[in-house]
Order: C-alpha cells, then sequence, then structure tokens
C-alpha cells in the first residue's frame, strides 16, 4: 500500500533519513522503533507529506504522493503533540475536520464516546490538560474511518484505562485489515498489538522484519528485550 | 477554501487584538476629524496616522498569527487539502479581516466627513497597504523558521519601509544632487509602498505645490489617469508578488 523508495532527508547537517526503502502492506501493525532522533517521526511525516524528501519517493497505492494530496484522505493522522486552535472548542474542532473532510461516509465516533468527550464539546482547547488534547486527536484519527493509520507515540500522556481503550480500538481497526503504522518507547504495550517491527537508527532502516522472525532471531519472548539485545549488538 | 477562511476569520475576530485595532482606528480617526475645523486638513492627519500604523500593526499582528497557527497550518497539511489552498485561505483571511477592521476604523468616519475622490483613494489606499503588507508578512514567515528570527525580520521590514527608505531617498538625492533626478524618484518611488501611497494622496490635495519642481514632476505623471493607473497596478504587484513567491517556498517547505 505504501512504498518508500530510497528517501533521503537532510535537515543542515543532519541526515534524518538516510536511504530508507521499505514496503508497507494492508492488514499489517507496523511498529517504528528507534532510539530518540532516529528519523521514525520524518519518516511519517514524509509519507504524510508534511516533509518533502530530498531524494527518493513515496508512492500510496501505486501513485506518487507528490503532487496528489487526496491521498491523504484515506490517512487518519494522530502526532505525537496535537495543538488545535486556542479559541476553539473541542466541538468546533470536530465540527471543523468533519467539514473540511466532507465526508458523507459513516462517522467512527467509537472513541468519542469510550472518552466521554460529549461531555467536554464546550471547553476550549487552551484550557485543555495534555492527555485530553490526545483524546481529541485519537478520536480525529478514527473519526472518518480511514484505511490507513499513522499514530505517532499514542499512548503518550494517556491515562492507563484511556490508553487501553485506545490499544483495543487499534487491535480492533488492524482486524478490520487496516494498516496501521506506530511509534512508540514503550515497548511493553506494542506486544500484543504488532506484526511487524521497523527498527531505526541514525536515519537508516536497520531492519523491517515480522515480530516472529525478531523473536527467532533473537531468542527473546518479549519485545522489549528482543529490541534490547538488537540496540547492544 | 472557503471553509479554511471562514475558520481563519472566526479564529482572528475572536481574538481582541484586531476589535483593538478597529477601536484605536475609529477614536483616532474621529478625534482628527473633530480636532480640525477644515476637513482636508484632518485627512492629512490621518494619512499620517494610517500610513505608520496600518502597515504596522498588518505585518506584526499577521507574522505573530502565521507563527502561532504552526500546529494549526500542520494538522490541515496533514488532512487531504492542497497545500496551495491552506496558504492562499490564512492570506486571504488575514488580509480579510484587517481590511474590515481599517474599513470600520478608517473608512467609516472618513465616509461621514470625506465622502469624495480624495476619501475614496485614501480607503482605497488603506485597504491596499493592509493587504500588502499581510502579504509581505507572510512571506517573512514562510522564510524563517524561528518565530523570534521572524517576528524580528517582520519589524525590519516594517522600519525600512517606513523610515529607512526615506533616508536611502534623500541620501541618493544629495550625492547626486547635480543630476536631473525626478523621473528616476518616479521609478525609485516604486520600491516602497508606503510612498508610494503618500505621493497618491498627496497629489490629490493640492499640496504637492509645496514639494517644488519634483512635485511639479510628480503632478505631471501621477496626476494623469496614466500615472494613478500605474501606480495602483504597482501597489496590486506588491500584493501578488509576496504572496506568489510565498505560496511557492510554502508548497516545498518541511512542517
Amino acid at each position: 500500500m505504501i512504498i518508500a523508495s530510497n528517501v533521503t532527508k537532510q535537515f543542515g547537517k543532519l541526515k534524518a533519513l538516510d536511504n530508507v526503502s521499505t514496503t508497507c502492506n494492508k492488514g499489517e501493525c507496523i511498529a517504528l522503533i528507534g532510539p530518540n532522533g532516529s528519523g521514525k517521526t520524518t519518516l511519517i511525516k514524509s509519507i504524510l507529506g508534511m516533509v518533502v524528501p530530498d531524494s527518493g519517493f513515496i508512492t500510496f497505492k501505486d501513485k506518487n504522493i507528490l503532487h496528489h494530496w487526496q491521498y491523504r484522505d484515506e490517512i487518519g493522522y494522530m502526532p505525537q503533540i496535537g495543538r488545535y486552535p486556542d479559541n476553539m472548542t473541542i466541538g468546533q474542532v470536530l465540527e471543523m475536520m468533519k467539514d473540511i473532510r466532507n465526508k458523507k461516509a459513516i462517522l467512527d465516533e467509537d472513541l468519542i464516546n469510550s472518552f466521554s468527550l460529549q461531555n467536554l464539546l464546550n471547553k476550549r482547547m487552551r484550557t485543555l490538560s495534555g492527555g485530553t488534547t490526545q483524546k481529541v486527536s485519537a478520536a480525529l484519527a478514527f473519526l472518518f474511518n480511514p484505511s490507513v493509520l499513522i499514530l505517532d507515540e499514542p499512548t503518550a500522556g494517556l491515562d492507563p484505562v484511556a490508553s487501553e481503550i485506545l490499544k483495543e480500538k487499534i487491535i480492533a481497526e488492524k482486524e478490520k485489515g487496516k494498516l496501521v503504522l506506530i511509534t512508540s518507547h514503550i515497548l511493553s504495550e506494542l506486544d500484543d498489538l504488532v506484526t511487524r517491527i521497523i527498527y531505526m537508527q541514525e536515519g537508516k532502516l536497520i531492519f523491517h522484519k515480522s515480530i516472529e522472525a525478531l523473536r527467532e532471531d533473537t531468542g527473546e519472548e518479549k519485545l522489549s528485550k528482543a529490541i534490547a539485545r538488537v540496540m547492544t549488538k | 477554501m472557503k471553509k479554511i477562511v471562514k475558520y481563519v476569520i472566526t479564529d482572528i475576530l475572536r481574538n481582541k487584538i484586531v476589535l483593538v485595532y478597529t477601536l484605536f482606528l475609529l477614536v483616532s480617526s474621529f478625534s482628527v476629524f473633530s480636532l480640525e475645523d477644515n476637513s482636508s486638513k484632518g485627512l492629512l492627519s490621518l494619512l499620517n496616522i494610517i500610513l505608520i500604523v496600518v502597515p504596522l500593526v498588518s505585518i506584526i499582528f499577521s507574522s505573530i498569527y502565521v507563527y502561532n497557527s504552526a500546529e494549526f497550518i500542520e494538522l490541515l497539511v496533514s488532512q487531504p487539502l492542497k497545500r496551495k489552498t491552506i496558504w492562499l485561505s490564512l492570506f486571504t483571511g488575514l488580509s480579510t479581516s484587517l481590511s474590515i477592521a481599517f474599513f470600520i476604523g478608517a473608512g467609516i468616519p472618513v465616509l461621514i466627513y470625506q465622502a469624495n475622490m480624495i476619501g475614496f483613494t485614501m480607503i482605497l489606499i488603506g485597504l491596499l497597504l493592509s493587504i500588502i503588507f499581510v502579504a509581505i508578512a507572510m512571506l517573512a514567515t514562510v522564510k524563517t523558521r524561528d518565530k523570534a528570527k521572524g517576528i524580528g525580520a517582520a519589524i525590519m521590514l516594517w522600519l525600512y519601509f517606513s523610515l529607512l527608505f526615506d533616508g536611502l531617498v534623500l541620501f541618493l538625492l544629495f550625492q547626486f544632487a547635480d543630476y536631473p533626478m525626478e523621473k528616476p524618484m518616479i521609478a525609485i518611488s516604486a520600491f516602497n509602498p508606503i510612498d508610494l501611497s503618500r505621493i497618491l494622496i498627496l497629489l490629490q490635495l493640492d499640496v504637492s505645490a509645496m514639494m517644488g519642481y519634483t512635485g511639479a514632476v510628480f503632478k505631471d505623471f501621477f496626476g494623469t489617469y496614466a500615472g494613478i493607473i500605474f501606480s495602483f497596478a504597482i501597489l496590486v504587484l506588491w500584493i501578488v508578488l509576496p504572496v506568489w513567491y510565498a505560496a511557492r517556498k510554502f508548497n516545498t517547505k518541511d512542517l
């Protein structure tokens, strides 16, 4: 579904992405793992077209994304730190996104209900706590039933109950055959979620393999231990 | 595009700064007109206020607004929207709300006291200046990532257009005092929208007689229809070029 070919991006002297090539298919739940500053977010942003690669290209459903913007209709994106216009209320932000997407398809309001955001609709974005803002971001990412979900540190800042709800939602969407891309540093919660691992370091894609293959290679059952072994190697 | 413009405008109107700006213009224009017994004298004083305040507020408010909505822009870019649409909507929203503020604050008093050709020109020029400086501010913000640097650049640009440019022109005039500089001056004035606006209004106010020979040359050029059309075309160019260039830059900007 998403194919990246030799994507390179440089910020000044720093090579954020160094010749990254990978393929992501339908029905997969892929974890992007790597130390801080290894280029995970840059890769995600390149897929979303927020960062324009210096060389290489990315295709979405066999179309180069460079001059197509409609493909983002099929992506739900939850940013690392979601920030919204300060003066708007949650309700207005939700309405605005519905208005912009202009979708007649059935909306997926599961997360709005399970996070009980309806009770907060009149709250201004500026008064929200970090966790509540994350809930809004998550609800927005899932709202339009996109076929691809890109979640950048989805559970950072969420309370245990909320992150459990979100995890269940991610699993449910994966079962429906959607492609899910997640970055996270909390490896323990990825264990029962992901099917494939992309490991990045200093902008390079070190490996992309299924979780079973990783377990076999390292001989560790737990993802956190397996990754720790890879990192110290 | 219409939708995003709508959201930008409602967001700006909720911001109290634009309201304060409108009130400030309203109070100063009414007081200027009621202080002077002759309303065309009042117009002259108002001109000086407008030429300083309108560019300043437009350029600084727009650059701060664009920086503050960086996250909002990021959110929009991740949605199925064209980047050009986002950028132009932001520009349209900013220039519409600042133009409305100017029209209510200064346009209505001018229409009450001086509803003639000079008054209309003045309103038109105020609106154009508002939009020009929104365009320049957006160019400055797209070029610099750092907020402090970008706002600093916006302030420097305003300083350049309001004060430094005149100093440079004076310097040029003194250096080339032995040569006929009147005609080149017309070309030079095209490089500063504020100067161009001032000349346009002053020539209509018939105070150009006090500007000596240069004033006469200006009158010869800017007094004619061709001259007026030329100056308005230049002012429009001051909007189109920065907006076009900034939109192009924004298209490949990393967010």
